[in-house]
């Protein structure tokens, strides 16, 4: 039963002060499923986040790998286990090129007249584009800068560049907020083609019609607590707009609004 | 007149950008607009417009004559080697402004020792550019665990240094020039010094430029040998520190890593680089610049002041700005600080040969500054990030 599920935390909670970020939260994600967690702002999905990325150590519970307890003590830590986090922020530098960026911290390394180490710009921007190529996305060029790229594609290669760093947990901290239709479609598409690839995915969103075709799975978290995990089998895309933040009022506002649906 | 042939006109239309097989999102940008997308184009454009002012206005007073090319090129080299290490510390995120005053405090430490303490030069020099790595890593350190801003750090160091300068040489020595102690004189303990002599003193290439006096190519002495005596051993320093800094920025991992670590150090952290450690090692090169800078004026005047090196960190800043260093960090190049530093050398000395009165140089570096960022942003702007 335990070998199932790659990530656990079971009943964990974390004080900051006075603040009860979490209390007695249990997420348990399976094998190659996509999880989405959701809730509103100030629920305690950012806390739950650096949870699991390894920046914070619960204060009570227990965080599980593979079965076994763990306590990370940095990022790096969790990232070696195959942990990786993609923040809002996505940790890409405007100025570099898609190439040096996607070898950001683990540039490919060769010797120059057999002594001198330099970093195999030719290596790094032939992989890159050809993991890029890999999971859908088409660079123009792996030179350019990425402040030239668009949202979705800035997202799409943050995603490729955590997967082909040996993720075997993805944590996407919403992917979507920012983008248009058709970039979310691509990102979508991405977690798609991830999940196939046997990769767990933490999926972090507001949006219903995001989290509802991708997920397989979903948990709610209000107000430090969480509401629950239930299986997309056993709710329907209305349920969980009603489980996400401020689906009562939506209702209330449609009602309000005739003839909106969502 | 000639009808195109059918074939032609059938075959799918051409794209004019982009060849076949390549991404027919991707434009193709000519060889012109690349070069302009570099960091260093403004400076590069700034090196050739100045020349061709000066040029144009001292053509034939001597300024590009051998002895002239010495003249401004020692003042550029000089410039040149700090501007080095404050082009990487800018790359990355930070500002040092104790250069000036570190230039002053190790010229002491290299002459307090030799002149009243009986060490030998060598070791004064060894000592000299150990402490400032240690200051260096002092900046760095208190930069990077206080998270100031370095300005305000440095400029704590820029008034400490100075102060430490004058006061204790007042305090040990009594004077705050020292050029000899007794029988002891700098100059000739320097000359005598073979390391230190070989590494920092006088000039290099000095036989091929007897050659060329005695064939009559360049300008002589009475005697034959040449009037410019060579390439001052400063200007071999300058060109092999931007060659190391500018390979290190370019083709190293840890040249990587300072670009990231000022384009974005959240970013960098996340991505495991260990960005405290990139800073205080940049700060310290940084520092090492300038004891070099003071060794080697020290070995090239016979003399140390303690109040040696004054403005020098604003020019350092200058010369990497006009290289096309962005201010916030993440952007920047070493080779385009060298040629700041040329356009300083060029400017100061230049304006010498003319007609035109000194004091005007500053003047013109004020307005050659301003117009340098605006056209580098523009540049960042437009070309680099295609965005209006």
């Amino acid at each position: 039963m335990a070998s199932d599920l790659i990530l656990q935390l079971e009943n964990v909670s974390k004080f900051f002060g006075p603040v009860i970020a979490l209390s007695d939260v249990t997420l348990r994600l399976a094998r190659g499923e996509v999880h989405c967690l959701l809730g509103d702002n100030g629920a305690g999905k950012s806390t739950l986040i650096k949870m699991l990325a390894g920046v914070y150590v619960p204060d009570a519970g227990q965080y599980l790998v593979d079965g076994a307890p763990v306590r990370f003590r940095s990022q790096r830590e969790a990232l070696d286990a195959g942990i990786a986090t993609v923040y809002q922020d996505l940790a890409l530098v405007p100025l570099m090129s898609v190439a040096r960026n996607f070898f950001m911290g683990r540039e490919p390394v060769r010797k120059l007249f057999g002594a001198l180490p330099v970093m195999d710009h030719g290596l790094a921007e032939r992989t890159a584009a050809a993991k890029l190529a890999e999971m859908g996305i088409r660079v123009r060029d792996a030179g350019q800068l990425v402040g030239n790229m668009s949202g979705g594609e800035k997202q799409c290669l943050a995603i490729a560049r955590a997967i082909h760093f040996g993720a075997q947990v993805l944590i996407l901290d919403e992917p979507t907020a920012a983008l248009g239709v058709k970039q979310s479609v691509n990102v979508l598409t991405l977690i798609a083609r991830a999940r196939a690839r046997g990769i767990s995915v933490i999926f972090i969103t507001h949006n219903v019609n995001h989290a509802y075709p991708i997920g397989d799975r979903f948990t709610l978290l209000n107000r430090g607590q969480s509401m629950g995990t239930h299986a997309k089998s056993a709710v329907s895309k209305e349920a969980v707009l009603d489980m996400m933040a401020g689906g009562a009022e939506m209702k209330t506002l449609m009602r309000d609004l005739d003839g909106v649906t969502i | 007149m000639t009808l195109p042939s059918p074939t032609a006109a059938a075959a799918p239309p051409a794209s004019p950008a982009a060849p076949a097989g390549a991404d027919e999102r991707l434009r193709s940008v000519g060889a012109w607009r690349r070069l302009l997308g570099r960091p260093e184009s403004g400076a590069l454009s700034g090196a050739v417009l100045v020349f061709a002012l000066f040029g144009f206005a001292a053509g034939g007073s001597g300024m590009f004559s051998a002895e002239g090319m010495v003249n401004w090129g020692t003042v550029a080299a000089f410039l040149g080697v700090i501007a080095v290490g404050a082009a990487l510390l800018m790359v990355a995120g930070e500002f040092d402004l104790s250069i000036g005053s570190m230039i002053g405090f190790a010229g002491m430490l290299l002459a307090v020792p030799c002149l009243y303490w009986g060490w030998p030069v060598w070791l004064a020099t060894l000592f000299a550019l150990v402490m400032a790595c240690a200051l260096g890593a002092l900046n760095g350190w208190l930069v990077v665990r206080t998270g100031l801003p370095s300005f305000i750090v440095t400029l704590a160091f820029y008034f400490v240094l100075r102060g430490l300068s004058l006061a204790l040489s007042v305090m040990m020595t009594g004077k705050t020039i020292l050029s000899s102690n007794g029988a002891l004189v700098l100059a000739d303990m320097v000359a005598a010094d073979p390391v230190v002599h070989a590494l920092f003193q006088g000039h290099v290439l000095t036989g091929l430029f007897d050659r060329l006096a005695h064939a009559g190519l360049i300008a002589a002495r009475d005697d034959g040998t040449a009037l410019a005596i060579g390439v001052p051993k400063v200007i071999v320093w300058w060109l092999a520190l931007t060659a190391a800094g500018a390979f290190v920025l370019a083709r190293m991992r840890i040249g990587n890593w300072i670009l990231a670590v000022g384009g974005d150090p959240v970013a960098a952290k996340n991505v495991g680089i260990p960005v405290g450690r990139v800073k205080i090692a940049l700060f310290m090169l940084t520092a090492v610049c300038a004891a070099l800078f003071a060794v080697l004026q020290v070995a090239d005047a016979g003399s140390a002041a303690a109040d040696r090196g004054l403005q020098k960190e604003f020019e350092a800043i200058i010369a990497a700005v006009i290289g096309g260093c962005l201010l916030t960090g993440g952007y920047g190049s070493v080779i385009g600080a060298a040629l700041g530093a040329l356009i300083f050398g060029v400017v100061q000395i230049g304006i010498g040969y003319t007609s035109i009165d000194n004091n005007w140089y500053r003047v013109f570096l004020g307005g050659m500054l301003l117009v340098a960022v605006l056209f580098n942003n523009f540049v960042r702007r437009r070309v680099a990030l295609g965005r209006r």
